[in-house]
């Protein structure tokens, strides 16, 4: 019986750790989304970029209707639902996938300036790049997380991928949350 | 030799090269496709990070983490016995203690390649006019002396922190054993990538590339900002291993204010390294990305602006100062107690000393950036806030002398190099002021003062405390100890050596000799004191290169010391034999019951066998 004890307690621990582990690459990551923040406004200061509008809202709203998937799904595993689970979680990918298709596919094509084309060009580019690079590096864990779903590896006490996933694609929704009204929003033309 | 080829560096190295031309004939055979000329600049860039992440796959970095994304079962860390003998330390290992010596031991290669190559400059500067060198050569060396070193002091504090903090506190290995790994073993190919800047034609921006130089020179910029970006990499994830490490593995009763001073600044300088590496990742790509794709962030004539890159860059590399220092002064702070017999005086303050250090080191930047055109009203306030670094740092300096202080001193050569420490540091604080007042550093900025006033606080918060951490911690790892006598030469002719070259170097600065130059005026007088910096300079690497022999000749004719050799309190010599066993306390379990720094309290004591107090109950009853 103790040892069983001991397992539980052992791997709450673990849980712990890779929690704060976690949540301190959020805090690194989230000072290189800050310097190109920075970038943003050093070299743009009040200036509107002259974007989509139409296309912005639309992919911001996919991405945060994508994160309400998400955690649906998390909710769901760890309440043992697991076809819920998969569900949600396609459409969270689809969703994800949809973004970037928003973003990279028609959002780069229709924009009015290219990456070479001044401090605008620059700042836009990198910063949607760099936010798209980590979506679909969001997506890619979301796929093995499905494909591990699928083979039924994930319990309803023991499913910290899902969970950690999950944290990582809200923290790329709430960075998106700040770039949008940075990028697309605010300042005069 | 089929052992040989299976060693994981070597298989790592072999699958570098590979991936390296993989990645740059993808590159070309793409833009073959398009219709596009052959074009060397991408192919090398993209050929190096593929190249690095073949040298990842080469040493077994990611077999375990295939395995765990596939939801597979992977071994614990504490169940995984690796290989015994000389042979584990150039494979991948989970084990903390192996990968501290790897670390030590790919920061003493690199301590080497950056030293010799400031050795080759400094012939060129014994004289003036030009002998050796042309211009773009000798801007490589100066450049590359200066990365491959910071690189060098990288590796060494992770070194003294991957091996000893969780032995200080402890801990049976590491929070997270297979990132620690992935982070020793990506810093490899990434010097290689730092070092191949020189077979690419060189750069000619010194150590801080700034732009517009650096978007225009010879392409060899680009090997070095994908070594220093992957370097860090490197930083950042051993960072965050040591902060979770920190917090959450103390052994049972040890609180935070009861840990060794050690793990104090090395949770200081983690939560530097780990937020703050970031933005001189982030200026890097975004000079790369300007060279390739013409993104114009930093050229003034398409929108860009220069000092957008200073300033990202110095927000890393000014606290980075403290990132190569803080384990440093945090070793001094923890060996001067074991030496002088007392207890360290006011250790809360020199605790909150290190996280000052850390918290104002993030708001000091711009005194780099006083000449170079930022907000005249960003001077003042920049000023105010580089002197209060003097305060915390002033407080590390009172406790120890406060320690030292009627003291019962012992003078081994570890004690040597902390005194050694402490004095050159001290210098490297005393000239700092007059480079932070804006005044004086209009006339100082870019000379030969500054290289001075750098090379003591890197010697007397890095080199000398490194070299007493290796004298003290050298039994744990070996059984044995390094030669006192060569010691002593190593300490007696390395301390008046860097005298020589540091006082020489802020002489002719304060006359005005500007750095980076490879030539100078005859007519200035400089000649007789380059030459002096010269043979100091030659000197130092004379001592090292000691220090190197005693260093590999003790670990087989050692005199032999498996006990407490130094009569220290702290658990790693009070309680385990040397040289450590693998897992550490794993079996052991021993309580805190008082301070760590008591020495010379008649019956205090630090830590003590939960086994002892329970037989000590027994017979109580």
């Amino acid at each position: 019986m103790s040892s069983i004890n001991n397992t539980i307690a052992s791997y709450q621990q673990k849980l712990a750790i890779s929690r704060l582990g976690l949540w301190l690459f959020f805090a690194s990551d989230a000072f290189m989304f800050g310097g190109l923040l920075i970038t943003r406004f050093y070299l743009l200061g009040n200036k509107n970029l002259n974007l989509d509008q139409t296309l912005g809202l639309l992919v911001t709203s996919i991405l945060l209707i994508s994160s309400f998937f998400m955690n649906r799904a998390e909710v769901m595993v760890s309440q043992g639902n697991h076809k819920g689970f998969i569900t949600s979680l396609v459409i969270t990918i689809l969703l994800g996938i949809s973004f970037l298709v928003g973003v990279v596919g028609l959002e780069w094509g229709n924009a009015h300036f290219g990456p070479g084309d001044g401090a605008e060009g620059a700042v836009f580019y990198m910063m949607t790049g760099m936010h798209a690079f980590h979506v679909l590096t969001g997506i890619i864990f979301l796929g093995l997380v499905l494909r591990n779903g699928l083979n039924k590896k994930y319990t309803a006490e023991k499913h910290y991928a899902v969970e950690a996933s999950a944290n990582y694609w809200h923290f790329i929704d709430v960075v998106w949350i700040i770039y949008y009204p940075v990028l697309y929003l605010m300042g005069t033309m | 030799m089929k052992s040989f080829m299976s060693t994981g560096i070597v298989k790592g190295i072999l699958y570098q090269i590979t991936g390296s031309f993989m990645g740059a004939g993808i590159l070309g055979g793409i833009r073959a496709l398009m219709g596009l000329s052959w074009k060397t600049e991408p192919a090398i860039v993209l050929g190096g990070l593929v190249g690095a992440i073949g040298f990842m796959v080469g040493v077994g970095g990611f077999k375990d983490w295939w395995k765990m994304a596939l939801g597979e079962e992977v071994n614990e860390a504490s169940q995984v016995f690796g290989e015994q003998g000389l042979k584990r330390y150039f494979g991948f290992s989970l084990d903390h203690k192996v990968i501290g010596i790897q670390y030590g031991i790919l920061s003493m290669v690199l301590l080497v390649l950056g030293g010799s190559l400031a050795l080759i400059f400094r012939v060129e500067l014994a004289q003036s006019g030009l002998q050796i060198l042309n211009f773009v050569q000798f801007n490589t060396l100066v450049g590359l002396h200066g990365m491959v070193l910071i690189a060098s002091i990288l590796m060494g504090i992770a070194a003294m922190s991957n091996y000893v903090v969780p032995l200080l506190i402890g801990a049976e290995d590491m929070a997270f054993p297979r990132l620690n790994a992935f982070s020793f073993w990506i810093a490899v190919p990434a010097s290689i990538i730092l070092m191949s800047s020189m077979l690419f034609g060189g750069f000619e921006t010194g150590w801080t590339a700034y732009p517009p130089l650096s978007v225009r020179g010879p392409m060899g910029i680009q090997m070095f900002f994908l070594g220093v970006f992957i370097v860090g990499w490197s930083s950042i994830l051993g960072a965050l291993n040591l902060i979770a490490t920190v917090l959450t593995m103390r052994s049972k009763g040890m609180e935070l204010f009861k840990m060794p001073i050690f793990a104090w600044s090395v949770l200081a300088t983690s939560i530097i390294s780990l937020t703050a590496t970031q933005l001189i990742g982030l200026s890097f790509q975004l000079v790369m990305f300007e060279r390739l794709f013409e993104m114009s962030f930093f050229t003034p004539s398409n929108g860009g602006n220069p000092i957008l890159f200073q300033h990202l860059f110095w927000f890393y590399s000014h606290p980075a100062v403290y990132i190569f220092v803080l384990p440093g002064l945090g070793i001094i702070s923890e060996l001067l107690p074991v030496f002088v017999r007392k207890p360290l005086f006011g250790y809360k303050w020199v605790a909150m000393s290190s996280m000052g250090i850390a918290l104002t080191g993030f708001l000091v930047w711009g005194h780099h950036m006083f000449t170079a055109g930022i907000e005249e009203y960003l001077r003042v306030p920049f000023m105010y806030s580089t002197l209060l670094v003097a305060v915390p740092t002033g407080v590390k300096f009172f406790s120890w002398v406060a320690t030292i202080w009627q003291g019962k001193a012992r003078f081994p050569v570890p004690m040597l190099f902390v005194l050694g420490g402490i004095i050159v540091f001290l210098l490297g604080g005393l000239t700092g002021p007059p480079s932070g007042t804006v005044s004086t550093d209009l006339h100082l900025h870019d000379t030969y003062y500054i290289v001075g006033h750098f090379h003591n606080t890197m010697f007397g918060g890095f080199i000398f405390p490194i070299f007493a951490a290796i004298y003290y911690w050298y039994p744990k790892i070996t059984g044995r100890r390094m030669s006192e006598t060569l010691g002593k030469i190593h300490f007696y002719l390395m301390t008046p050596s860097f005298f020589l070259m540091t006082f020489g170097q802020m002489r002719i600065g304060l006359l005005g000799m500007r750095r980076r130059i490879a030539d100078y005026d005859p007519a200035m007088g400089f000649d007789f004191t380059q030459l002096l910096i010269t043979i100091g300079g030659y000197l130092i690497a004379i001592s090292i290169l000691i220090f190197f022999y005693n260093l590999i000749v003790s670990a087989k004719k050692g005199e032999s010391a498996t006990g407490n050799v130094w009569n220290s309190r702290s658990p790693e010599w009070d309680i385990l034999p040397s040289p450590a066993p693998a897992h550490n306390y794993a079996g052991i379990h021993f309580n805190v019951v008082g301070e760590p720094y008591d020495y010379g309290l008649k019956g205090s004591k630090y830590v003590e066998l939960a086994q002892v107090e329970a037989q000590s109950k027994e017979s109580d009853e």
